[in-house]
């Protein structure tokens, strides 16, 4: 594929459709919002899913069983990037879905923040389809910039301006620690392209100490998009900082993309040098795990505590990657599917219960929940026994599939060390659950909303239960994709 | 009576079924609520006749067997079947239930329908627990069993309601995910989850030994044995009478089953070498736990207390096998022990229920459970007297009652083990009697203490019907335990034969 004569046929750029179609949908939207200014402020909402429904039909349309590389192997598609992207469309349009209500009483539901969020799906899609480091690196531009400015979009919020700056600085080191470990994998390979990485690898041509070099610096990169320890310090304050929806962009698709740089760079690019970086994944995920479940009980913030939460659970997809086996990609795959629909619903009930003036993101506010109404504190229950991965919830289905990946490759101490851990992060779980079933509430006023956004809440909470009871459909997707 | 195809799926899910039916009932039409509660509690008690007819006594096989494919790719089954260790306890869970719905029938205020509907999902998770012959299917139930009691404790529990569930909810989940690390381990070396065929596969000495504390930090924990039993009383105390009840009843029987369905026969060899540790740790849960019940003043805290010193039987039956094969030279005889393990958990289960619900009783008219504010309740309410005193006896081991029979056949095996076995084990007879006669007498006997004694009404009809029940199968099985001991027989002999041929 690495022809010299740069011809572009059909063939070459059909593969990469839906993201070419997504950021033709984005500009279009830009415009509509800029000619048509306030009065279509609704249609432009149902522009941007419209958009990612779009988006999905054409990621269905060209996707191909197998392996395609194009653009001179700048572009994968495969299977598992296409159910990738189908999550990351999803959890995007349920992002914005659950956030209108919030945004619109804020005054915050504007076509930037609609073209941001857009901008940021794309860049999710070029991470997930990267076949080179140049174009993950890119992805991971579009994506974070797209963050950046979406968390800092609130002029007046001077909180959510301070977490964007953090996130910038620190973003911005971390991508310089990746473009570094990029350029000395290029030095000691000779290729941009993972495949080309692989092979050497493989080959054994580049030289150890310079690929170690390389890949200490990558790791730091890709650790930092996952928010592991010690590399998390960006993640609580960002989800603490941003406005809810914001939160639960940053937490939702996103993830989905960190998981296909970690497969991209160290499964696929640098899969040969397994037992050089599983090391590194052992100390990222453990610390992850420790710190993000002990700090977690700490936490009044219900934002901040899902922060750290989040810390624990990426410790637990780094298990599955660090396993290096095809069981153990598969593992990460479903946690990270999983995480998603849990975080989703999690955010979800937050946003639902906001309202003008109240953000409910005291752990207080939660209290007597169960009173006030009692199916979404029965989801939200569904979602923190999900999060702790207590059966029959899909959460459990995705800690025993990693801790599987990890007894296998006679890691058995880090297993157990995961799950004591899981019991700490239960504490803090149950303590949401204690709040909405055992206390009295504050106040007795109904949760309005709309009925699209209960539907959709019930649905997904639901999700987590019924995939739970039947994790075969999931399972099997993943184990399609990752044979 | 013919017995439906699919039995045991029935047993576990028509009670889960018929808790979401009346979840959606709700508060306001609650009366409706109640009333489909005790149809399916009685329901799934009626099923269980032909479970307990059809059961075929001369085998250790499993029977009335389901097997569906349920995850392909992990190779787990929805496989259940029962045998005489499991049925005889699916049989208590479905008796137990329907008492604990009329038991609460109008007692409670605050969210009823939740009530109803935690304690029949309990139900179902409960018997499929025990019905579960895949080890995965077994963990998920398990574990799943913890949500409804977390929110039973946890809603209508006692004043220091959250810290019980909270601690209950943390000891018993570290317990278990041990657990779950040698399952997964179990299933990468052997590709399957079935219990039987984990309980056929030749296991290396380390590896048993890792497995048979990883099971036993599981099972430990449920019992509970000492050390780890701290989470009980609190628990105990803070739940509502229909949480302690089932808690006592069923829960703590889980532990008891784990280690006869799994530590023994999967790690028959680090049971071996470590059953020191499991008998040690019995004794002094039946002889320490005995002098602290005694100290105890509060009634529902001295049930508990009580409740772990008899669980320790269970254990000693339990693992007193491999002693008893030592010192006779023959396996014959091993099996006593186990015999009284099993009939010490049914009897253990109806005779702490009938207690707790005693208890609440007391509770749900003078709203204390201190043993200092009775005296003298005999002369307000005879019946209840006759009953409390009835199940009192049986806590203290009298023949005649339950409660005899199972301690009997334990002290025998150990005596055969070794005599300071059956010596400690022996002081129960004695720490048994005195605080179970000591509650007696200060609570039923002697003068009408005070003024809120005096007001106490007798038992209504509903409660009558609860401690009836309780008394007569009580009284039943002390008397005549050979229906019990036929259908667990050939199970408990298979057993013993697992116990004694190594897997190494």
């Amino acid at each position: 594929m690495q022809g010299t004569h740069m011809v572009l046929t059909m063939a070459d750029v059909l593969p990469a459709g839906a993201e070419i179609f997504l950021a033709l949908a984005t500009c279009v939207l830009l415009l509509v919002d800029a000619l048509g200014g306030h009065r279509v402020r609704g249609l432009i909402f149902l522009l941007a899913i419209a958009s990612l429904a779009g988006a999905a039909w054409v990621t269905s349309a060209v996707a191909v069983p197998g392996r395609t590389v194009v653009l001179s192997g700048h572009f994968v598609a495969d299977p598992m990037g296409t159910v990738l992207k189908l999550f990351a469309y999803g959890a995007a349009a349920v992002t914005l879905l659950y956030s209108r209500d919030y945004l619109e009483r804020r005054e915050l539901l504007k076509g930037e923040y609609l073209v941001l969020a857009l901008f940021a799906v794309l860049g999710i899609q070029v991470i997930v389809s990267a076949g080179s480091l140049l174009t993950l690196y890119l992805g991971i531009e579009i994506m974070s910039l797209s963050l950046y400015a979406m968390i800092a979009l609130d002029r007046e919020d001077g909180v959510a301006a301070e977490s964007a700056m953090k996130y910038f600085v620190l973003g911005a080191i971390a991508s310089g620690a990746l473009l570094y470990g990029i350029s000395i994998l290029y030095g000691v390979t000779g290729s941009f392209i993972l495949d080309g990485v692989a092979a050497a690898v493989n080959r054994g041509e580049a030289p150890a100490i310079g690929l170690l070099f390389g890949l200490a610096f990558i790791v730091v990169g890709v650790a930092f998009k996952f928010g592991a320890v010690p590399f998390h310090m960006w993640l609580p304050d960002v989800y603490h900082g941003a406005r809810t929806p914001v939160t639960l962009y940053v937490a939702a698709a996103p993830k989905i993309a960190s998981f296909a740089l970690a497969m991209r760079v160290l499964a696929e690019g640098l899969g040969g040098a397994v037992a050089a970086w599983q090391d590194m994944l052992i100390v990222l995920a453990a610390l992850s795990m420790i710190l993000g479940n002990v700090v977690a009980i700490a936490q009044s913030n219900i934002k901040r505590m899902l922060a750290y939460s989040t810390i624990s659970h990426v410790g637990f997809i780094l298990l599955g990657v660090l396993a290096g086996t095809a069981a153990g990609y598969r593992a990460a795959m479903f946690y990270t599917l999983t995480y998603v629909i849990m975080t989703t619903a999690s955010f979800g009930i937050v946003l639902w219960l906001s309202r003008q003036g109240f953000e409910a993101d005291a752990l207080d506010d939660y209290k007597g929940l169960n009173r006030r109404n009692p199916w979404f504190a029965f989801v939200m229950l569904l979602v923190m026994f999900g999060l702790a991965g207590v059966p029959p919830t899909v959460g459990f289905w995705a800690k025993v599939q990693v801790i599987a990946a990890i007894v296998n490759v006679d890691l058995t101490w880090l297993a157990a060390l995961a799950v004591v851990m899981s019991v700490v992060g239960a504490y803090y779980y149950l303590r949401i659950v204690k709040l909405m079933y055992f206390d009295e509430p504050t106040e007795s006023g109904p949760v309005e909303s709309k009925i699209a956004v209960r539907l959709m809440l019930s649905v997904n909470g639901l999700a987590i239960l019924v995939l739970g009871i039947y994790p075969g459909v999931l399972l099997r997707l993943c184990e399609h994709v990752l044979p | 009576m013919a017995a439906p195809a699919n039995l045991l799926s029935w047993l576990v899910w028509l009670p889960v079924l018929a808790g979401f039916a009346v979840l959606l009932l709700g508060d306001r039409r609650i009366a409706a609520g109640r009333w489909v509660a005790l149809a399916a509690t009685l329901a799934t008690f009626a099923l269980c006749l032909p479970l307990w007819e059809g059961f075929n006594r001369a085998t250790a096989a499993l029977q009335f067997i389901e097997q569906q494919p349920w995850i392909g790719i992990l190779n787990a089954w929805y496989y259940l079947g029962v045998d005489g260790i499991s049925m005889p306890l699916i049989v208590l869970t479905a008796f137990t239930t329907p008492l604990v719905v009329i038991a609460a029938w109008s007692n409670i205020e605050k969210r009823p329908a939740q009530y109803f509907a935690s304690f029949l999902v309990m139900e179902g998770l409960m018997i499929g627990v025990f019905a579960a012959a895949d080890a995965l299917l077994f963990y998920v139930l398990w574990e799943a069993m913890l949500i409804p009691m977390f929110l039973i404790i946890g809603i209508w529990g006692g004043s220091r309601r959250v810290y019980a569930t909270i601690k209950f909810f943390l000891y018993t989940f570290l317990g278990s995910v041990l657990m779950l690390v040698a399952l997964i381990w179990l299933y990468l070396q052997g590709g399957s989850y079935e219990i039987a065929y984990l309980q056929q596969m030749q296991i290396g000495m380390t590896a048993q030994v890792l497995i048979f504390l990883a099971f036993f930090a599981a099972f430990a924990v449920k019992v509970p044995m000492w050390p780890v039993h701290t989470w009980l009383p609190d628990a105990h105390v803070e739940a509502p009478t229909g949480g302690s009840v089932i808690l006592a009843a069923i829960m703590l029987k889980m532990g008891g089953y784990g280690f006869l369905r799994f530590s023994l026969p999967i790690a028959p060899d680090a049971s071996r070498e470590l059953d020191w540790l499991v008998i040690a740790l019995s004794l002094v849960a039946i002889a320490y736990i005995g002098f602290v019940a005694l100290a105890q003043r509060d009634m529902k805290k001295l049930i508990a207390y009580s409740s772990i010193a008899h669980m320790g039987f269970v254990t000693l039956g339990a693992f007193v096998a491999y002693d008893i094969w030592q010192a006779t030279g023959a396996a014959t005889g091993a099996g006593m022990g186990l015999d009284g393990a099993m009939v010490q958990m049914v009897s253990h289960g109806l005779v702490s229920g009938a207690l707790f619900l005693c208890v609440g009783v007391l509770y749900d008219r003078l709203h204390t459970r201190d043993i200092s504010a009775y005296g003298g309740v005999v002369n307000t309410m005879p019946v209840f007297a006759f009953f409390a005193v009835l199940f009192a006896m049986a806590n203290a081991g009298l023949p005649g009652t339950s409660g005899f029979v199972g301690e009997f056949l334990v002290i025998v095996s150990s005596f055969k083990a070794n005599f300071w076995y059956a010596f400690v084990a022996a002081l129960t007879l004695i720490l048994g009697a005195a605080y179970t006669l000591l509650l007696v007498k200060r609570v039923i006997w002697g003068e009408v203490a005070n003024d809120g004694v005096a007001s106490l009404k007798d038992l209504n009809a509903r409660e009558f019907i609860v401690l009836a029940a309780l008394a007569i199968a009580v009284l039943a099985l002390g008397v005549w335990p050979a229906p019990l001991l036929d259908v667990m027989r050939p199970t408990l002999e298979a057993l013993v034969d697992q116990l004694m041929t190594s897997k190494l």
